[in-house]
């Protein structure tokens, strides 16, 4: 009980995000490796990306517990079962595109219908992944793990949260995707946030517009919001870390108090946050709706921030769109009044 | 005979494979990232194959009956890159463009944008299955066509490899070559340390392939092998090729870290003099 107490006090912890600018997956490194002072149990496996994905600092300090299964990811996936199945807490590590695509069906029947206590933790999610390329670039991850009965799935917006992230699904006994970036982005979340499994963050929430965003969208969500609020429109926005299980609360406030809910995500706008919430409110609270994401196409080589302006996932894109949607409204009223006389 | 004209195409190849490496390390420099060992090490082989081996032609890539080459370590784009410019599908001014928004060169092969790449690679493990599906489609047309397909050393770590592996064995695909560029090297480190992967040859036996161990960096090994491989009836071939990862810059060569590093400004100008070519 003591341990568990300290896992989720920011101050016992060795390093401190808040406030910082870091790439997720360094984050998670970091994170990581303190866990495994903290916790005998927790192992962790790579398959030949460690430098990359961060568990190389895990693997350097504890070396009789990291696995690097080399570049064989669904046996990555099954070994993690396996040993999750003698007690340990493993987390197995590689990129989004090879962990949820590669091993789909080993998290599916090994450790989804087992039900059994991994974490899968991938970095490179997105395109911000960069010049690498479509490849390289998942845009599909979320949806494909959301859809897992059992699975719980977890997009941390800054370094901060990401170390709150591990700490929180170490102590929970159940299959878990992480989904973490390769670039560097903003520090987003205030320094007394509590991260907790399947509860969003609400920084505010505007009556005209509620923007629920989820990773390194959170940041050009909080700037949308000051640039509507300037053009005025009343803007707010939802931090949603967790999409699986969804904080239909938080979803339905918010839906419940604006005319428009935009989403946001460096996802597909097919099945991911944007997914999950127009399923939710369709049948619950019918408003309109409108995602931001990649539409139905892979990604490409570039750098990261000039990707994210191509495939239209910036502030200055939610802006547009929230605009548009007023616009439209103003000018199908105005044809109705019209119309009517 | 024989012999006159083949020591004449060994020099000349060669030459082209100095010329690959002078760009390869030319467009990685410029790019900023990318894969600079795989590339490196699977230069003379890939050079044997394009300039010398295969039937093919750069005007028209769509060739019916060409010898397909499938790059199952997708991340040697930018060699496949510079071959495919050195022997004519598309203008040497593209090179530059690698890894750049608008440009057809991915950091990965893209066969949707770029002439000459037969199929979009870059997930490792599963061009050699794509191979083994041409392989057995030319046969049913009939069509004499080869299929060579290179992979890495730690890329057969992956299990569908060896799933592959069984079905050529099994359906006796003779029209099919695989080559490992065995460098020893993979990411984290080297293969042996990371997931041992030896003994290669007895696996490849066991799947019922006939295998052949050459030096990769040995021009005239490489254009002998890939002719008997051509003769060999009954098995697809395997040649494992024993390579020195980033082969041709010595202060890069069978350096793990040298995966994924491009060359500095500084580092091109000492690779290009050890190439014997002086920047401009
Ligand atoms: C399925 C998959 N897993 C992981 C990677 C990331 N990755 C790219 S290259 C590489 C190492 C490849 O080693 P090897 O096959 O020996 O290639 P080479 O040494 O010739 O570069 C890895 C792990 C990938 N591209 N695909
Ligand atoms: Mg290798």
């Amino acid at each position: 009980m003591g341990s568990r107490e300290q896992n989720t006090d920011n101050k016992s912890r060795g390093t401190d995000f808040s406030g910082q600018a870091v790439a997720t997956r360094d984050a998670y490194g970091t994170a990581l490796l303190e866990l495994g002072r903290r916790n005998e149990r927790v192992v962790v496996l790579d398959a030949d990306l460690s430098g990359s994905t961060k568990t190389a600092k895990f693997a350097k300090a504890f070396p009789k517990r990291f696995f690097n299964m080399g570049i064989a990811e669904q046996d990555l996936v099954g070994t993690a079962g396996g040993l999750a199945l003698t007690g340990k807490i493993p987390f197995a590590s590689t990129f989004a595109v090879f962990e949820t695509g590669r091993a789909w069906e080993q998290v599916r029947q090994t450790l989804c219908y087992s039900d059994l206590n991994v974490k899968l933790v991938a970095t490179h999610a997105g395109i911000t992944v960069g010049e690498d390329g479509a490849s390289h670039q998942a845009l599909e991850d979320i949806a494909l793990m959301r859809v897992i009965p059992n699975m719980t799935v977890i997009v941390p917006a800054d370094g901060f949260e990401t170390q709150q992230v591990i700490d929180k699904v170490a102590d929970y006994g159940h299959p878990v995707y992480v989904r973490l970036g390769r670039a560097k982005v903003p520090a987003v979340m205030p320094p007394d946030y509590k991260f907790q499994i399947g509860k969003a963050h609400t920084f505010n929430l505007g009556i005209d517009v509620n923007i629920i965003a989820t990773g390194v969208m959170v940041s050009e969500a909080l700037k949308a919001r000051d640039i509507l609020l300037r053009e005025g429109i009343d803007a707010g926005v939802i931090n949603m870390a967790t999409i699986k299980p969804l904080d239909t609360d938080a979803v339905l406030e918010a839906a419940r108090k604006a005319k428009l809910i935009i989403t946001a995500e460096e996802h597909s706008i097919i099945g991911g946050l944007g997914g999950a919430i127009a399923e939710f409110l369709s049948e619950a609270h019918p408003v309109p709706v409108r995602r931001i994401g990649t539409e139905d196409v892979f990604g490409c080589s570039g750098a990261p921030g000039e990707l994210l302006k191509l495939f239209g996932l910036t502030a200055e894109d939610i802006t547009k769109a929230v605009k548009g949607f007023f616009q439209e409204r103003t000018e199908s009223l105005a044809y109705k009044n019209f119309a009517s006389q | 005979m024989a012999a006159v004209t083949q020591s004449r195409s060994i020099d000349f190849l060669t030459q082209q494979a100095k010329r690959v490496r002078v760009e390869i390390l030319k467009m990685l420099t410029e790019a900023g990232s990318g894969h600079t060992g795989g590339s490196l090490s699977a230069v003379d082989i890939a050079t044997a194959l394009y300039f010398y081996k295969m039937k093919h032609r750069p005007r028209e890539p769509e060739w019916p009956e060409r010898d397909r080459f499938i790059l199952s370590k997708g991340h040697a784009a930018p060699l496949l890159y510079t071959i495919l410019a050195l022997t004519g599908y598309f203008n040497e001014s593209l090179l530059t463009g690698l890894r750049k928004i608008g440009c057809p060169l991915q950091g990965h092969p893209s066969s949707k944008l770029l002439q000459g790449v037969e199929v979009s690679t870059g997930s490792l493990g599963q061009g050699l299955s794509i191979a083994n599906g041409i392989a057995l489609g030319l046969k049913l047309d009939k069509n004499p066509a080869r299929v060579y397909c290179l992979l890495g050393d730690g890329e057969t770590q992956e299990g569908q490899v060896w799933e592959a592996a069984m079905s050529a064995g099994h359906y006796m695909l003779d029209n099919l070559c695989a080559i490992v560029d065995a460098n020893e090297l993979q990411i984290d480190g080297r293969c042996a340390d990371v997931m041992k992967i030896e003994p290669i040859a007895g696996k490849w036996k066991a799947f019922n392939w006939h295998v052949f161990e050459i030096d990769g960096h040995n021009m005239e090994e490489i254009v002998n092998v890939l002719d008997e491989a051509e003769k060999l009836k009954g098995k697809p071939s395997l040649i494992l090729a024993k390579t020195v990862k980033s082969k041709g810059v010595s202060f890069f060569e069978g350096k793990a870290e040298y995966h994924g590093i491009t060359p500095t400004k500084d580092e091109l100008e000492k690779a290009l003099e050890e190439l014997g070519v002086h920047g401009e």
